[in-house]
């Protein structure tokens, strides 16, 4: 398996995205422009330029149409995903950490940090069929949970929202009211802030990465912990396979202590789990420093995996990862 | 417990007032409400109260009492007071007003003694020890003693009343850990507020948990030499842990602020060290050494001094003493032990406890000894003296009796180092030599055989003399010994026998492992197995070497490895990443020949210890029939091992299963909602047909060539 290197990116890399074909992948990084590759030969196509800050999360609609950008210069920016140009842009008092689409792209969720005197907010948008109509009126904000809130994605039927971050607690919102319905246990829930979150196709099941050295997997509707996959290392980034009963972990040690020391020292492998069994089957080495993004093209043949070290690696399966026994 | 604050009929009585059947009640669940404990001191508890209680009796344990002072008259008490205070004010700090002469009201004139308040105990005790004796004049030599110790020898009643004796107990059975029936090992790991012993289970490939308890030592857990008792250290003293199910307290030893420990190696007595900042910076720290006897918890001497006394010669330093400072010989019985000072060693017996022949061993210029393992006999080594004139000196010494075994005269010698084979049948002493420049030193061995005929003693010098020896180990009751040496990055491993050549012995080389990634030698502690282990700079390399065969088992690595410890019978071998690193803490468990088992990652993870074994009740001629007849014995464990392997797969299996059934029942379920909401979500997505989910449909990449006209340009060809 012979990664695809892709450097376009100065900074770290924070967020990758395929869209719903999976012949594109978006890429985030603390650079401030997005930028959209082919998914399968890592060809760059363009670049989103407008932010003025980190970006830190993105989504792209259904039809691959919409991209929506969450970034750190306080902003959320609506663009046109063929021609680069920016549609609108949703303005905040402090940095925008996670956007993520409704089914039928007709809502976004936004995460804001807590910043300057300002709590953590989760915020609904509506996004108008038509740009020129576009508003900036939140449909519902949600104010409550402590620090940061790292990750908010829409549940099945955009009936609820699941938002998990620094508080290490998974909540499950009312999407109308913004009423809380579920918490996860403290006990058998994780320990330390919860960097990442991913959703399964069907949003039946999710897997979460902590600080605290795991990824949890959880029912969607119930909230009941369905796996744990222990690691050695803190976990920064978590994805599902759509196709196997894979998942992929990765992280590494934090980037302040990240040393002179042997690159092995780091731990900066993305790790194969099997999502029932929990049974480490591999893992895919090659970035130089923690990772911080993973996302499995929709087909579930290729993966892709963002550095601290600013570089994306795209990764095709040899014919041999599909017949693994366990 | 519950006895002590009311008696068990009274409690029934009041059980029987307030119409409670006490059989209905689960006592281990009743839960007291947070900080109130009805007076019930939790065993933990008794500790702190036991121990701490003479300072607080009291609270005079910071005044002395200055008798035999002269008698003097209202006009010269002044001057009398100005005397004493001048003493004192050396030793310590006196409390303001803490000087009281008292007056005889009668008379006006002093009643020859004074107290004096210091501002802390130690320095009150100090000024005890300095000044008790003290001769003011010819008719006035003073006599100190603390406020509390004439309080408590009034308090002595004046008739004896028999001791009370005890009612025999039965006591735990200490070494039932032996009787294992798969003859496992135990060890014991540290890590983060946990301590935790497990067996080392290598059929299931599992450690199988014995015991754990947090907090249960406030700095590190040490087994006993044969493993009988596990032993921690607080605050308070050091206590000792051992039993047949659970680990019970066997014995507590109190001593504040205990340091280190130190058993003598054949369990019968523990050591215990600390040592007590000056209150005057100038002065050096107080040290206290106790001796406890093990088997009943007395104390049977201890030493008190500046740290000053039990330092030698150069390295003295605030922390300058090298632990242990006793060491102990005369073989598994502790008969001996000693430690240097200056000029002398001082070789004290365990029958009494004071000094053999009543006096040290005066040795001038001494700087290090060590005791063979097996027989009371010392090893001493006298540096150079005298700019050369006076040669360096190795001699072994019999005790009891001082007699000189063997001496042996060393030239240009800067640094000396003494290695004994774990029988006490050989001694190397590894001698760095200067060069005749002076400005560099080679190194060679001496070998002593000790228990030949007037011990003869063999030279050896490496192939290649400037090479400097990076670690030297003795095969464990055997007859070999392995060097690394080098220079370079990498560096060689060589192995010696001291039996080759026939009927008179020769030491000679087996063979030389060249460029090898090693610094640390470990051998098995049955010997013919050693790990070449590179540590620190090599990130954990791991070499399993065979020494009867000379050749390479396996090599491995366990990276960032700081420690390696062999388990007491040689068939496993633990690597561990301890808390000097912040990354890969934990162990990992390997089989002799160098096969990885487990591996268990423990964040903060301070120490791994496997538990020591006494040795082995067979005699030397049973064990060679056994090693001879190893494939009968081995066959009925091999079989063991196969049903215990079987058993593990089939487990395994089970478990998938189970895990991949519940999985499928997750699935039906989440399938069945996903139908079910098909309507409503393309509702959502304003009828759209392509539901979602990509996977279904594929998309292709086409390659599209679009042609376009740049310029045209008309050039006319002759």
């Amino acid at each position: 398996m012979r990664p695809i290197l892709m450097k376009g990116h100065e900074r770290p890399l924070t967020f990758l995205k395929y869209n719903r074909e999976g012949d594109l992948l978006l890429s985030c990084a603390k650079d401030h422009t997005p930028t959209v590759w082919f998914a399968d030969d890592g060809q760059r196509l363009g670049t989103y330029r407008g932010h003025n800050g980190a970006v830190w999360c993105c989504d792209v609609s259904h039809d691959s149409t919409r991209l929506v950008t969450g970034s750190a210069d306080q902003s959320v920016k609506l663009w046109d995903v063929q021609t680069g140009t920016q549609l609108y842009s949703f303005n905040f008092n402090s940095p925008a950490r996670s956007v993520d689409f409704s089914v039928g792209d007709k809502l976004v969720i936004i995460t804001t940090d807590p910043f300057m005197g300002n709590p953590s907010t989760i915020q609904v948008k509506r996004i108008a069929e038509d740009p020129e109509d576009q508003t900036s009126d939140s449909v519902l904000t949600i104010k409550g949970p402590q620090g940061r809130i790292n990750r908010a994605v829409w549940g099945p039927l955009n009936k609820t929202i699941i938002s998990a971050g620094e508080d290490s607690i998974i909540r499950i919102w009312d999407s109308e009211t913004g009423r809380l319905l579920k918490e996860s246990d403290k006990e058998s829930g994780h320990q330390k802030t919860i960097s990442s979150l991913c959703m399964f196709t069907d949003k039946s099941h999710f897997l979460t990465g902590s600080a605290d050295k795991s990824a949890k997997l959880w029912d969607t509707r119930s909230l009941t912990l369905l796996k744990t996959y222990q690691m050695d290392r803190p976990v920064n980034a978590v994805a599902i396979s759509p196709l196997l009963d894979h998942v992929v972990i990765g992280g590494g040690q934090e980037a302040v202590n990240v040393t002179m020391t042997d690159r092995r020292a780091g731990k900066f492998e993305a790790k194969f789990y099997h999502k029932i069994l929990q049974d480490e089957i591999g893992g895919v080495k090659g970035h130089f420093g923690p990772i911080n993004a993973l996302a499995f093209n929709p087909d579930g043949r290729s993966f892709s995996s963002g550095g601290e070290d600013g570089y994306v690696r795209l990764h095709h399966f040899d014919p041999d990862y599909f017949s693994i026994r366990m | 417990m519950a006895a002590a604050a009311l008696s068990m009929p009274e409690i029934e009585n009041k059980a029987m007032n307030l119409g409670i059947d006490l059989s209905t009640i689960d006592f281990d669940n009743i839960v007291l409400p947070p900080g109130d404990d009805f007076g019930i001191n939790s065993d933990d508890e008794d500790i702190l109260h036991e121990e701490e209680a003479p300072e607080f009796e009291t609270g005079y344990g910071n005044v002395i009492v200055v008798d035999n002072l002269p008698v003097v008259s209202p006009e010269k008490f002044a001057k009398l007071e100005g005397v004493i205070r001048k003493i004192y004010s050396q030793t310590g700090v006196i409390k303001e007003g803490g000087l009281w002469m008292p007056v005889n009201p009668d008379t006006n004139m002093t009643l020859g003694y004074c107290f004096i308040e210091f501002n802390t105990a130690q320095e009150a005790k100090e000024a005890k020890e300095k000044t008790d004796g003290y001769k003011l004049d010819k008719s006035h030599i003073f006599v100190v003693d603390m406020f509390d110790d004439i309080d408590r020898y009034m308090n002595v009643p004046d008739e004896w009343t028999p001791a009370e004796i005890k009612p025999y107990e039965a006591g735990d059975h200490l070494q039932h850990w032996l009787t294992d029936e798969k003859a496992r090992d135990q060890f014991v790991i540290r890590a983060g507020t946990v301590t935790e012993i497990f067996w080392n289970d290598a059929r299931q490939v599992r450690p199988d948990p014995v015991y754990q308890r947090q907090y249960w030592t406030d700095s590190f857990v040490q087994w006993s030499p044969l493993g009988t008792y596990l032993a921690t250290v607080h605050r308070q003293g050091a206590a000792v842990w051992g039993g047949k199910s659970t680990f019970n307290r066997i014995h507590r030893f109190p001593h504040n602020q205990v340091k280190h420990i130190d058993f003598s190696p054949g369990e019968r007595f523990l050591v215990t060290y600390s040592s007590q900042e000056p209150s005057n910076p100038r002065d050096t720290h107080r040290v206290v050494l106790n001796i406890f006897d093990l088997g009943t918890g007395k104390l049977m001497r201890d030493f008190r001094g500046s740290v000053d006394d039990f330092t030698t010669g150069g390295s003295g330093g605030l922390s300058g003493i090298s632990w242990p400072i006793f060491k102990w010989g005369g073989g598994k019985e502790d008969k001996y032990f000693a430690r240097i000072g200056k000029n002398a060693i001082y070789v004290y017996e365990t029958e009494t406890f004071i000094l053999v022949d009543k006096k040290s061993y005066k040795v001038d210029n001494v700087v290090d000894f060590s005791w063979s393992p097996t027989d009371s006999i010392l090893a001493l080594f006298v540096p150079e003296l005298g700019g050369g004139n006076q040669p360096a000196r190795v001699s072994l010494v019999q005790m009891p009796g001082k007699v000189e075994l063997r001496q042996k005269n060393l030239f240009s010698v800067s640094d000396c180092k003494m290695y004994w084979q774990s029988n006490g049948e050989y001694l190397a002493v590894k001698v760095d030599r200067y060069t005749k420049t002076k400005k560099s030193t080679y190194t060679g061995f001496e070998l002593f055989r000790i228990k030949e005929r007037d011990i003869p003693i063999e030279v050896l010098e490496l192939d290649n003399k400037n090479d400097k020896i990076i670690a030297f180990a003795w095969e464990p009751k055997g007859h070999r010994f392995a060097v690394i040496h080098g220079d370079g990055p990498r560096p060689d491993v060589s192995f010696y026998s001291m039996k080759t050549g026939g009927i008179t012995a020769r030491v000679s080389k087996l063979t030389t492992l060249k460029a090898k990634q090693a610094n640390a030698l470990y051998w098995s502690p049955a010997g013919r197995f050693i790990v070449l282990a590179g540590l620190k700079g090599f990130n954990g390399q791991l070499e399993f070497y065979n020494v009867d065969d000379l050749e390479t088992m396996a090599t491995g690595e366990h990276f960032m490895c700081t420690d390696i410890e062999w388990d007491p019978t040689g068939r496993y071998v633990a690597t561990a990443v301890t808390s000097v690193h912040e990354m890969e803490n934990g162990f990992h468990i390997w089989s002799f020949n160098g096969k990885l088992l487990y591996r268990i990652p423990k964040d903060h993870f301070f120490q791994f210890q496997w538990r020591p074994r006494p040795p082995s009740l067979l005699s030397p001629e049973k064990e060679e029939e056994i090693s001879r007849n190893l494939r009968k014995y081995s066959k009925k464990y091999e079989a063991e091992d196969q049903d215990v392997s079987l058993a593990l797969s089939e487990q395994d299996r089970k478990k998938r299963r189970s895990l991949q059934e519940e999985w499928e029942t997750w699935t039906a379920r989440w399938k069945q909602y996903h139908e079910e909401e098909r309507e409503l979500r393309l509702q959502l997505r304003d009828g759209e047909a392509s539901d979602d989910e990509g996977s279904q449909e594929q998309y292709e990449a086409k390659e599209v060539e679009a042609e376009e006209v740049l310029d045209v340009h008309e050039e006319i060809v002759d």
